[in-house]
């Protein structure tokens, strides 16, 4: 079968569905702390195929949560280029590190996209943010086994190349 | 490359709103996902409304019918106290439009990035709403339009740190500014001189400055002042009266000559 060789579109549809993650209504008690899901999945993709995912798709993915969640535009394509490229850079080192290191690289990238948003909302808004803004990457570091995991397994099944 | 370009991307958003097109444009690309992730509250309000028995529908019924009845007797007075007014302005010479147009949306149940307050509504550029409205829940004003798609349009609430709404105090006229502090709950007013005569409690109205709010729909009452600060201003904050968090239905506003112009 030529045509669905490498079925990058599973990738595509992963990165959607992160995108939905982020705009389904939650409690909006607990909206803060919702986990940074494209950043992960992101992640994710950049260590698994890094031959696959560039910083384009960062930027692109980026853009369209910029665009859906109403942020400046670039907010997050800049941070979310940013994490594929690092995750880009490391991921033969990512690949082989202990799970718990692992954990640790992921929570340093995810506050990438924190430190950025901050930064830009603090210029534009002019805005400061309260102690809870900084927990999310916390919450996406727990739940990063779980993610890795479920991705796995679907790009074995997959197939994906 | 891309880092580049997003940081074009951000000062061109942030300082030229060139990019409307491109986000509107996007926004309509990305209109399904908003359908899905609306789609289980869409889904059980459908089966509550389809599977509640007959008793139900009928108290309910009668609930509103005798909601109604008390409404157009307000109405009625309140038709007659517009035409008091009219012809007290008639013999001042001031001229005052009291009529406005409305259309009623929906708040679909998307969440946007929490620290911007913003909501997105299920009626666009194809119910004639455009950039600028006033849109106003059921007790006061919410906010204001700042994108629309033909489906959808962005509301931008007056709990944003970006937003500023002109402003009235009801008791003595005095006129001023309230601008968004980025939490749902308050609103300040920055530019009022601390011996100015206001109290906690006071209503504020839209004054209708400005040309983007009609005149005299409620915005916020007075919740603190601190008039000890060294810098002359009195450190006032006011809670908005509409229910920014909890509305579901939004009122679209258009006020005479817009739709005159419009027209």
């Amino acid at each position: 079968m030529a045509q669905d060789q490498n079925r990058i579109w599973v990738v595509w549809l992963s990165l959607l569905a992160a995108l939905l993650l982020t705009i389904v209504p939650i409690p909006s008690a607990i909206e803060i702390y919702r986990p940074q899901w494209l950043a992960l999945f992101l992640i994710y993709w950049a260590i698994a195929l890094p031959e696959r995912i560039s910083v384009g798709h960062g930027f692109l993915f980026g853009l369209l949560l910029d665009v859906l969640t109403g942020t400046t535009m670039g907010e997050n394509a800049l941070s979310l280029s940013l994490i594929t490229f690092v995750a880009y850079q490391a991921h033969k080192r990512l690949r082989i590190s202990p799970y718990f290191q692992q954990a640790l690289s992921v929570l340093a990238l995810l506050f990438i996209q924190k430190i950025v948003s901050f930064l830009v909302m603090g210029i534009t808004l002019g805005m400061t943010t309260a102690t809870s803004y900084w927990i999310s990457p916390f919450i996406g570091t727990l739940l990063w086994p779980s993610i890795f995991f479920i991705l796995r397994k679907t790009r074995r099944r997959m197939r994906v190349r | 490359m891309a880092l580049i370009a997003s940081l074009v991307l951000m000062v061109m958003d942030f300082r030229f709103q060139q990019l409307q097109y491109l986000r509107n444009s996007l926004t309509v690309v990305l209109h399904p996902l908003y359908l899905i992730a609306d789609f289980p509250k869409t889904a059980s309000t459908w089966l509550s409304d389809t599977a509640s028995t007959r008793d139900q529908l009928q108290s309910s019924n009668e609930l509103l019918k005798k909601e109604n009845l008390r409404l157009l007797a307000r109405v009625q007075k309140f038709e007659s106290l517009q035409a008091e007014n009219t012809r007290l302005r008639n013999l001042l010479d001031a001229s005052l439009k009291v009529d406005d147009r409305f259309l009623i949306a929906e708040i679909t149940s998307v969440d946007l990035d929490p620290y911007r307050q913003q909501v997105m509504i299920n009626k666009g550029s194809a119910s004639g709403i455009f950039v600028g409205q006033a849109v106003l829940d059921a007790d006061a004003v919410m906010g204001q339009v700042i994108q629309v798609t033909p489906l959808s349009a962005t509301v931008l609430l007056i709990s944003d740190a970006t937003h500023s709404i002109p402003i009235e105090i009801v008791r003595t006229g005095e006129r001023s500014i309230a601008i968004g502090t980025g939490r749902i709950d308050s609103l300040e007013l920055p530019h009022l001189p601390s011996q100015s005569d206001i109290e906690v409690g006071d209503v504020l109205v839209t004054s209708g400055l400005g040309g983007k709010f009609p005149a005299g729909y409620p915005v916020a009452n007075i919740s603190s002042i601190n008039r000890d600060t060294n810098s002359g201003f009195a450190q006032v904050s006011a809670t908005p009266t509409a229910y920014l968090e909890r509305s579901r239905q939004v009122l679209l506003v258009w006020r005479n000559d817009q739709s005159a112009a419009s027209n």
